[in-house]
This record gives structure tokens, C-alpha cells and sequence, in this order.
């Protein structure tokens, strides 16, 4: 991916390693909060695009694989309905630069 | 996971928790290292610049054997308006020789010396263990549970480094079990882009493998309080930014997304010209500053670094206050074994000598700080703005005679900001530093 191309975030995250484990670190609690929730902060302020607003399901996605395990989720739901854990040992992104 | 009882538990292996282990081990504890990623690293993100002196305190004339990338030998704050650019700068050979004063690093690399340092010394490093409570008896904290199979992990004392979020310092009871406010954390992002070492050296005018570090201010962050920086590396760059997490949810605009903002500025876009991006990564930065800081210790527990609020955001330092933090970490837990005491007041020893120390020195000194920078978005682009109008008009020649283009720009500079304002801001700003 050269410097000055425009790539989309999710183009940008594949150029992460990351050693996924079966299941989640990461959840919203209560699915109609986020029906209610006027901001949907979560879907701007996470760098890594985790969180996506799906007008047909009505719901926050939670792609949980891109999670760059920064935590900004967490102040960032108002509500506090985003259930955050770090990944399991040796699990998750695992960063080559850093 | 081990039957032994450690002499002290250290969880995560940054900056705090390894210079922690490795004064600790000098000293002849028996000291374990926690860490959740594969490798000592693997997790970890900043600019980053690294400040030389409390490294060498530690490890003496490290740069001829650590992974650092370039000594920085070339500072520039660029203050940035639309596409125009007011560039200061300071350029020190000094800086360029040994010992030098700071150095580009890229933390995936730097960490895992760093950790060998402690190892070599006698700690021990165990990775791929995630950290998911302290073990407490009768309020003492005696160890940690982790997520492996017989994961608990026994010791005189817990060293938290555990980074930004910190479950550790909370479920400890060092700090409120809930989420830190906005105004109290930045959210930074960067991109590592790969150049070839000639071509860096070429546009940066840097020779004999010096750096040059830019941070920038102004437009180029639309309106979020933080700033903006290019770092080289031998043969990348380090692009990126932190800004406010209260300010990117006021402005409802995606941390990436200023990112390339920054990328397709006039002033950096040739800069990074043909560089192949190898990494995007993100990171949190707690910045709460002194009236944040969590309860530095507790029965059989001390915090220190990220997880402890440890940052001066004016000086950009971070990391060197992680590291003396956690070697008086080690220090205190060395006298409360002599003492066999780990209690609370007799851990009490760790906060004496972090005020001895410039750790809490510096941030109570720039206590007013976090609080005047979360508000202070629209200021970091005003003056920036500002300072890019009287550089035009000074600069252009327009037959205007000197003595009306001056008056022209004293009022623009008023229309800008008024001198009650004025006055007000520099009060302020001055306040929060001095």
C-alpha cells in the first residue's frame, strides 16, 4: 500500500497481524441502548472502525477481529454498554513496528 | 502455574514493568514478568520518541546495543493553517553525538531488548498470560489469577504496568472501577511508512543516521485539541496524531480519517511520496495528569507508567517517566523485603520517592495542564492561524506601505482573537505551565 494512496480503514487494518482467537473479546450489553443512543460515539471514535451502525438490523456491528485492544471503546459508549476484555494470552493484535 | 512465591509479580512488560523487574532482580529478588502479548511488544504503540537519560540510568550507554532507530538531533513544531505551514525549528550537533537525548524507536523492536536486559538480570518473562484479577487475603494483595490452566501466580508484591485501561490498578482498588473520563485520555493512531534510508536522509537533510522529529499543530487536526507528528526511523517514517478523545467526540470525526488529512497535507505529502505503509496502529494515552493519578500503592501492590497516569503531554514524555517510575517501583519493593513489611506504609516508600523524583515533581507542576489542553481545542487552531497571517503579511510584498500593512495585521490579529481574549489565553496558558 503506497503512502499516498486513499485506502479505507479496513484496507489499512489488513496490513495488521493479528492472532484471532474462536470468540469475542468484545460486546455490546444491551442491544436497544444503542436503538436509543442518540451519538453512536462508538462508531466514530474507535481507530479501528470496530463498532458500525447497521440501519437494517437495527443494531451496532461488533467487528471484533480489526480491535487494536485501545480501550477508547469503553469511555467513548456514554452508556457504558460495551463489554471490553483483553484477548486471551498471545491472543489478538499483535503488532510488528508498533 | 508456579508453586513458588515470587518475591514480586510484575504485569506487563513496557517500560514501567520491565525497568521495575530489572531493578528488582539486580537486587536480587525473585521477580516474574506477566505479559499478555506473544512476545514483550507485540501490544505496544507510541510515536514514539524515547528520552535518553532514564534508560542509561538503567542501562548504561545502551544505544550502541538497543534497536533504536535514529538519535534525534533535529526538532521542528510546524503550526499549520490551511495549506500554509510556520515551521520553527532547533537543530543541535550535540544532539547528533553521544550521549544524545532522545531517539526514534519503534516499540515492537525496542521492547523485546528491553525485556532481555531484565532477563539477563534473572527475571522471569512469561508471555501469552493475560492478567484477570489480583489475588487478595484479608485486603493484602498476595498474587494474581491469570488465564492460563493453575494460573495463579503468587507474591510478596504486584507491580501494575498493565498500560492505559489498567483493570488491574481498579479491580485493586487503586483507582474508581469505571471508565476514565474523555477529557482525561487522547486517542492517537500512526502509520509506519517504509523509505529507503537515502531518501530520508535526503529530504529530511539529515546525514550520518541522525533524526528529525516534527510534531504539528493547528488546522491540520480540524478543530481536536492535540497535535499531529512525523518521526524517522533508519528506513521508515512514523506519521500520526493524538487527539482529545472528548474533542473526536464533540467533532464526531474518525481518528483514521484526520489521519489522512494529515497524509494529504501539502507539507507532508512529499515527505512520505512513494512510501509503502507496513503498519497502521493505534494506541490510548492516558492524560489526566495530576489530578488523575490513581492511589500509587496499596497493601502488596504498587502502579506505575500508562496505568498509573504517568505522562507530561508539554514535553511529549511518557515512556521515561514509566521507566523511573518503575525503577523506584523496584526500589521500594527492595527495602520492604529487607523490612519484611508489605503493607500499605511500608510501600508508602514507593510515593516518597516518586515525589523526590521529577515523576510527580513535573506533574504536579503541570497539574492545570490536562484540563486548560481538553478545553483548549479551538485555541491549539486559533494561534496557529494566526501566527500563518502575520507570516504572509509580513512576507508579501504587496505595495501596501509597511506602516498601513502593519496596522492591518494588528487588526486582523485582534479580529482573530480580541485582547481581552488575548490577555485571558496567555493568563491561562502560562498558569497551566508555570
Amino acid at each position: 500500500m503506497k503512502a499516498d494512496e486513499k485506502v479505507t480503514v479496513e484496507e489499512k487494518l489488513g496490513l495488521v497481524r493479528f492472532k484471532h482467537g474462536k470468540e469475542s473479546h468484545l460486546s455490546v450489553i444491551a442491544e436497544d441502548v444503542c436503538v436509543r443512543c442518540e451519538g453512536k460515539w462508538c462508531t466514530t471514535i474507535c481507530p479501528a472502525h470496530v463498532y458500525e451502525w447497521s440501519p437494517e438490523q437495527n443494531k451496532v456491528i461488533v467487528n471484533w477481529e480489526n480491535c487494536l485492544e485501545t480501550g477508547a471503546c469503553i469511555t467513548g459508549c456514554p452508556y457504558a454498554n460495551i463489554q471490553f476484555q483483553y484477548p486471551k494470552g498471545g491472543k489478538g493484535v499483535e503488532f510488528r513496528y508498533g | 502455574m508456579a508453586e513458588e512465591k515470587f518475591d514480586a509479580c510484575v504485569v506487563g512488560a513496557g517500560p514501567a514493568g520491565i525497568a521495575a523487574a530489572l531493578t528488582l532482580a539486580r537486587g536480587g529478588a525473585d521477580v516474574i514478568v506477566l505479559e499478555r502479548g506473544s512476545a514483550p511488544g507485540t501490544k505496544n504503540v507510541m510515536g514514539g520518541i524515547l528520552y535518553r537519560k532514564m534508560l542509561q540510568d538503567l542501562v548504561p550507554d545502551f544505544w550502541k546495543e538497543a534497536p533504536i532507530e535514529r538519535p534525534i538531533a533535529e526538532e521542528q513544531a510546524w503550526l499549520t493553517s490551511g495549506e500554509n505551514v510556520v515551521k520553527l525549528g532547533f537543530r543541535s550537533e550535540a544532539f547528533a553525538k553521544e550521549p544524545y537525548n532522545s531517539f526514534s524507536v519503534l516499540r515492537a523492536r525496542f521492547d523485546p531488548w528491553f525485556a532481555q536486559q531484565a532477563e539477563k538480570a534473572g527475571a522471569m518473562l512469561i508471555n501469552e498470560t493475560t492478567v484477570l484479577d489480583v489475588i487478595k487475603e484479608d485486603g493484602q494483595v498476595v498474587g494474581v489469577r491469570t488465564d492460563r490452566k493453575e494460573g495463579d501466580v503468587y507474591a510478596d508484591v504486584v507491580i501494575a504496568g498493565d498500560g492505559a485501561i489498567s483493570w488491574l490498578s481498579k479491580k485493586a482498588g487503586l483507582q474508581p472501577d469505571r471508565p476514565f473520563p474523555a477529557e482525561h485520555l487522547v486517542v492517537g493512531c500512526k502509520e509506519v511508512i517504509e523509505l529507503p534510508r537515502e531518501v530520508i536522509e535526503q529530504r529530511f537533510n539529515l546525514k550520518d543516521n541522525a533524526g528529525m522529529s516534527i510534531e504539528l499543530f493547528g488546522d491540520v487536526l480540524r478543530g481536536n485539541a492535540g497535535y499531529a507528528f512525523l518521526y524517522t526511523n533508519k528506513e521508515s517514517l512514523s506519521l500520526g496524531l493524538g487527539v482529545m478523545l472528548n474533542d473526536l467526540m464533540r467533532t464526531k470525526q474518525k481518528p483514521y480519517e484526520l489521519l489522512d488529512v494529515l497524509k494529504a497535507h501539502p507539507a507532508v505529502a512529499p515527505l512520505i511520496k512513494d512510501g509503502e505503509v507496513r503498519e497502521y496502529a493505534a494506541k490510548m494515552i492516558p492524560e489526566g495528569g495530576y489530578p488523575a493519578l490513581p492511589h500509587l500503592y496499596g497493601p502488596g501492590i504498587l502502579v506505575a507508567g500508562d496505568a498509573a497516569m504517568m505522562t507530561n503531554a508539554a514535553h511529549r514524555e511518557g515512556s521515561n517517566l514509566a521507566m523511573e517510575a518503575g525503577k523506584l517501583a523496584g526500589r521500594a519493593v527492595l527495602e520492604a523485603k529487607a523490612r519484611r513489611d508489605f503493607s500499605a506504609a511500608s510501600l508508602a516508600r514507593y510515593e516518597k520517592l516518586l515525589e523526590q523524583s521529577f515523576v510527580l515533581k513535573d506533574l504536579r507542576r503541570y497539574r492545570k495542564l490536562p484540563h486548560f489542553i481538553a478545553r483548549s481545542g479551538e485555541m491549539l487552531t486559533v494561534y496557529p492561524a494566526m501566527a500563518n497571517m502575520l507570516a504572509e503579511r509580513f512576507l508579501t510584498v504587496s505595495g501596501m506601505p509597511k506602516g498601513e500593512e502593519q496596522l492591518a495585521m494588528l487588526k486582523e490579529t485582534l479580529r482573530m482573537r480580541p485582547l481581552p481574549r488575548l490577555i485571558g489565553d496567555t493568563w491561562r496558558a502560562l498558569r497551566a505551565m508555570l
